[in-house]
């Protein structure tokens, strides 16, 4: 009983493959997450994808949902490449985002489905302190626990101008059933009440997206396509080398300077108030 | 354990979970060395709530007060269930982020801070979607700067447990309390049940959600440290004694193969309940 599956499931695994070159699938690791190295302007990037697995161990997790094999499995892949890469040049690791969901079962909490994307969490966030650029590319669905898990820790986030990527904290029929409006209402208060909108416009002004591609075939990508977002690439991972390790970006932004102004605040308060020596 | 000496706890103590954030908060710290930061007369409250009808708070429903611990400088962070259930929006993220992130410069600066998080909350408020998701995601990142420094401790005492993205930011601290009466999960039962149905999650059937994510459950199976009762003095005390102790910790988040052997091992049409999972993964009772 997925919500909102109108799109094709596939897109994780199409930019994937048409950005590395590989199927990514791992021998011997679960088949809903892909991992491939990729040579990317003489240097090679990691590229990880949450995607379906119609057999997989976990009934609840078949249609790209990122649950507990999903969140150990990225925090492997992306702990393996701050091992690899100790002491040398960090590779940039790009998460491909397209995640309709965490995965909603009672396995899922009585297992722990809260370590393991927190699994993914830390290994994203290490992996960024630790000097290697992360770029979150959304292709497609960012939601909720599931984009916490894979993308969010990004130093940079960049998407497809698309109406199949969105970014939102719940579903938009459970968030009108929760909030007590129609799908219809809950569009038109997205237009005034910006961080409630599932429009990945109104997303980028709250300042915490870096840049909105343009023109690309999302679910079909010719080769013009895959040229164009792997030089959005290579500039997002530039762009996160010149910037700092942290999230800090997602406030000193323009847009979030507009929007995020009482986050600006309560900081210059705090840090005023906060005992000096 | 003696059951006289037992009663005579039990009516002497007091409750942590029927406390506001800020009752707790100064619980939690040294008598007398509490002082609140971005309290109520800053007036910090959300815009976001008021564009849609719900009077706001202005303290967006977290207290964040800075004193000692054992005598050395600490900073609590408690988030007040009582306020629209505890969820985060822009201000009240904010404020923990802000908190956490001055904690690690403090240590950056040679200077000891212990952070403590006092979890009462569902997850993101969604009067505040992207922007209640986009703090939560700072919220994560900033105890895993911090925690390289120094043990970050928390609390989950119920009732209203913790939920949805904060779930995660509890399983990334260093120490993690609870009480009987706390659950720790990521999706809510209800939103469980609304999602796969009655026959995966019956929400109502409160013996069975706390046998699945119940604090003392959490504890057992090792997802949780330290089991306490719901009592202030007791609470306050493991707090102490986990900054005391100060030892080397490898955290759960980072103990990847360890996991995924577990998962590779468990058989889904037999572990569906926490007795099943205590049997494997349990660690005898919980302290």
């Amino acid at each position: 009983m997925n919500m909102e599956l109108d799109l094709a499931p596939g897109r994780g695994r199409i930019w994937l493959e048409a950005l590395s070159g590989e199927t990514g699938v791992v021998a011997g690791g679960v088949a809903s997450v892909l991992k491939a190295d990729a040579t990317f302007a003489g240097e090679k990037v990691r590229f990880l994808a949450v995607v379906p697995d119609p057999a997989s161990h976990f009934p609840r997790a078949r249609n790209g949902e990122v649950g507990l094999e999903q969140g150990w499995t990225l925090a492997k892949y992306v702990r393996e490449a701050i091992e690899a890469d100790r002491g040398g040049a960090p590779r940039p690791i790009v998460a491909i985002v397209d995640v309709p969901s965490q995965a909603y079962g009672r396995r899922e909490e009585l297992l722990g489905i809260h370590l393991a994307c927190a699994a993914a969490v830390d290994a994203y966030a290490s992996a960024r302190m630790a000097g290697h650029p992360i770029v979150a590319l959304l292709v497609g669905k960012a939601m909720s626990g599931a984009f916490l898990a894979h993308g969010y820790q990004a130093n940079q986030i960049i998407a497809f101008d698309d109406p199949g990527v969105m970014v939102h904290a719940m579903g938009k029929a459970a968030a009108a059933r929760v909030t007590k409006r129609s799908v219809e209402d809950l569009d038109a208060l997205g237009e005034t009440v910006l961080p409630m909108s599932y429009s990945i416009r109104n997303f980028a002004k709250l300042g915490v997206l870096q840049r909105l591609i343009q023109g690309v075939k999302a679910d079909a990508p010719d080769g013009a396509d895959v040229d164009l977002v792997r030089a959005e690439l290579i500039q997002a991972i530039a762009d996160a080398r010149a910037g700092a390790n942290d999230l800090s970006n997602r406030l000193n932004s323009e847009a979030a300077r507009k929007v995020r102004h009482a986050s600006i605040e309560v900081r210059r308060l705090m840090t005023e108030q906060w005992p000096v020596n | 354990m003696n059951a006289e000496i037992d009663l005579q706890r039990f009516l002497a103590r007091r409750s942590f979970v029927e406390l506001t954030a800020r009752e707790r908060a100064l619980a939690i710290l040294d008598a007398g060395s509490a002082r609140e930061l971005v309290g109520p007369f800053d007036r910090q409250h959300s815009v976001w709530l008021e564009m849609q009808g719900i009077v706001p708070q202005e303290d967006d429903g977290v207290v964040v007060m800075h004193g000692r611990i054992d005598g050395e400088p600490a900073v609590v962070i408690a988030i007040e269930g009582a306020f629209q259930g505890g969820s985060m929006g822009e201000v009240a993220g904010q404020k923990i982020v802000c908190a956490l992130e001055l904690a690690t410069r403090d240590h950056e600066r040679g200077r000891s801070t212990r952070p403590v998080l006092l979890f009462e909350t569902g997850g993101v408020r969604l009067q505040e979607a992207n922007l209640g998701l986009a703090v939560i995601a700072e919220i994560q990142s900033a105890i895993i700067a911090l925690r390289r420094h120094v043990p970050v401790v928390a609390v989950i005492a119920g009732l209203v447990g913790c939920f949805g993205g904060m779930s995660l930011a509890a399983a990334l601290c260093s120490r993690l309390i609870v009480t009987r009466q706390a659950r720790l999960g990521m999706n809510g039962p209800e939103v469980i049940e609304q999602e796969a149905g009655i026959q995966e999650m019956e929400a109502a059937d409160k013996r069975l959600i706390w046998s699945l994510i119940g604090g003392e459950q959490r504890a057992a199976v090792g997802l949780a440290d330290d089991l306490v009762e719901d009592d202030a003095d007791d609470i306050a005390r493991t707090v102490r004694a986990a900054f005391r102790e100060a030892k080397p910790v490898t955290h759960r988040t980072e103990q990847v193969d360890l996991f995924l052997d577990r998962l590779a091992a468990i058989d889904t049409d037999r572990v569906k309940d926490g007795a099943t999972l205590r049997g494997l993964w349990g660690k005898g009772e919980a302290k």
